[in-house]
């Protein structure tokens, strides 16, 4: 099955992941900007209308002109002064980069825009929508040509934990230098299927619930063994209750060091 | 291994906050050119950046941390790892005299091509009309073409009032338009191999041959120069130019005899095709204006003999400007003017 996301090594070692856009945002992002690109239009009519009593061809002329310029140019001028980005894809939190992680360049976007006089072939993206199904990079022909990708950038949703932990008495946390080594073996997408397993723990029936947070309990007990004292006595899905304690409470409590996410 | 991720996000935040500054700053200003110091210590802060997310990456309890230093890793790894020229400014009549003869020459191949695909359309309409000529209308589908030759000369050079008066602009407006957008389509179909683009040149070519014919069958030689050559000696070489880009980014695409990725060998044509297509809308301009102001004018207006000098001289600077203008050192697209700091690559992991 195809990855949503494309990861780049750079020579260092250091892997970072690019999210990638799939066809039917991109459509959507695209919508908008038809709209945009329509009320731009509308606009430049109104403003044409006093030129055209003075002169009805002149003011054609400038009036075809900028029709045209708007319907290339406008894709390319916002994506070259706001770094990949259209109105549209702002809205939708996706951006234009190069295909390798390198510099965007003022030729790819051009390439890219103009491509898309195939890619709109024979309505509505049909071509670009079915190659970027195809393609790995989820790119269309003039993403091809220009070697770039779209990506997006997803708002991070933090889990409402005060629903789980409030008010409860943490015995793990009497094993600071366990909580530090849990924090650091855990991985985040073990962290997050903990977080939704707990919050969506009404929605199973009785006995699977008691089957998974044993499951989930016992594995993360493989991973940081802590002592009797702190473990009898409760049950799996409180255990697992500390754990999520333990790995997000701590980022919660220095809120002061949050950093801003571009 | 962190043990305590508040006091090491404390502590490293001050290295990120200087790095997402030199970041901001770079790409606010795409003329800035950082000293020597600037650049070590950009690289500096880089790779501790890039250390601090190899150590953070396991964290799960943050994921937004993650995300942040990721951005800031890709953004960094993109202006350090980036080895093709930056431009800095735009210099209009270095583009116009250096830039864009200089490519065109150096794909003159990919134009021969175009300009035989052209010779063979036309040579085939030209052909099948004197062969048919009730395959006109299949031939030209403009009804402005379909009328009879000797007919439409004697009806234009009787006329006593100006049938575009008041449209002229709009009509050139028009004219510019429409031909540059079928130049774009036409570069924009080498993404199909080519084969879009060889039939748009063909079938351009088939027009061309099939009304030459036409009008010379019927005794019209001189009008038809007259009427074609002012504008035609531009828009027809600007129609092969889009067509030349639309076969560099074929054969980029084909890669024959290359043994270099397709990504790069796309990253080679493509600031190519971009001062091709440029060109192609610039010379469009030109036979736009050419074309509603001066081409539609016939004897005794303007006589033919003026028309065709016209254009004459200026299919001599055409070829003149393409064949000499910036024949001095040929910079390529993408060498770098100077040292970048460092020149290692990287390209994605496959998709799993």
């Amino acid at each position: 099955m195809k990855t949503a996301a494309l990861q780049i090594r750079t020579p260092e070692g250091i892997v970072f992941s690019q999210l990638l856009a799939g066809p039917v945002t991109r459509f959507l992002a695209w919508f908008i900007d038809v709209l945009c690109i329509s009320v731009l239009l509308r606009l430049l009519g109104q403003l044409l209308l006093v030129l055209q009593i003075v002169s009805p061809d002149f003011g054609m002329a400038l009036y075809s002109l900028g029709y045209f310029l708007l319907s290339i140019g406008y894709g390319i001028a916002f994506e070259w002064s706001w770094r990949g980005q259209t109105i549209g894809k702002k809205l939708f939190r996706l951006r234009v980069v190069d295909a390798e992680g390198l510099r965007l360049q003022f030729n790819q976007i051009v390439t890219r825009n103009l491509l898309r006089f195939v890619d709109s072939l024979p309505a509505f993206y049909l071509v670009g929508g079915i190659v970027s199904l195809l393609n790995p990079a989820c790119q269309r022909l003039g993403d091809i040509a220009g070697n770039t990708i779209v990506i997006r950038n997803p708002r991070v949703v933090e889990p409402d934990l005060d629903q789980l932990l409030a008010g409860k008495y943490n015995s793990l946390r009497q094993y600071p230098h366990l909580a530090a080594r849990l924090r650091q073996q855990v991985l985040p997408s073990e962290a997050a299927l903990t977080v939704q397993a707990l919050l969506r723990r009404d929605e199973f029936e009785p006995v699977a619930r008691i089957d998974l947070f044993a499951e989930l309990a016992g594995h993360f007990r493989t991973r940081v063994e802590f002592p009797p004292e702190a473990t009898d006595g409760i049950t799996d899905e409180q255990y697992l209750r500390n754990v999520v304690d333990i790995l997000y409470r701590g980022r919660i409590d220095a809120g002061s060091q949050k950093v801003a996410v571009r | 291994m962190i043990i305590d991720l508040q006091r090491f996000v404390a502590a490293e935040r001050p290295c990120w906050a200087e790095l997402e500054r030199a970041l901001d700053k770079l790409e606010a200003e795409p003329s800035y050119r950082m000293s020597l110091d600037e650049v070590q210590r950009f690289h500096r802060l880089y790779e501790r950046t890039a250390a601090d997310l190899a150590r953070i990456i396991t964290f799960s309890s943050e994921p937004e941390t993650r995300r942040y230093l990721e951005n800031l890793v890709a953004r960094g790894y993109g202006e350090l790892h980036e080895t093709r020229q930056r431009r800095r400014r735009i210099f209009p009549l270095k583009w116009f005299f250096q830039t864009l003869p200089q490519t065109f020459r150096r794909h003159v191949r990919a134009f021969w091509m175009s300009l035989a695909i052209t010779l063979a359309g036309a040579a085939f309409g030209g052909f099948a009309l004197a062969l048919d000529p009730g395959a006109k209308p299949a031939l030209m589908p403009f009804s402005h073409l379909l009328q009879d030759p000797a007919k439409r000369v004697a009806e234009e050079e009787k006329a006593t009032q100006d049938r575009l008066a008041g449209q002229k602009t709009s009509f050139s407006a028009f004219l510019m338009t429409h031909n540059i957008k079928v130049s774009i389509f036409t570069l924009a179909l080498g993404m199909t191999w080519g084969f879009g683009t060889i039939i748009m040149l063909f079938y351009n070519g088939i027009m061309i041959g099939a009304i030459a014919v036409d009008y010379v069958r019927a005794g019209q030689a001189k009008f038809l120069l007259g009427w074609l050559l002012p504008h035609g000696v531009v828009e027809i070489p600007a129609i092969l130019i889009a067509g030349q880009a639309g076969l560099i980014l074929a054969l980029a695409l084909i890669g024959w005899g290359k043994r270099i990725s397709l990504k790069t060998r796309l990253r080679e044509v493509s600031q190519d095709l971009v001062t091709l297509i440029f060109g192609v809308g610039l010379l469009l301009v030109w036979a736009g204006f050419v074309e509603a102001f001066l081409s539609q004018y016939h004897e005794p207006v303007i006589p033919y003999s003026t028309k065709i000098a016209f254009g004459l001289v200026e299919l001599t600077l055409l070829v003149v400007y393409l064949a000499k203008s910036g024949s001095g050192r040929d910079t390529g697209p993408d060498k770098p003017d100077e040292p970048s700091p460092t020149l290692s690559s990287a390209s994605p992991i496959p998709h799993s």
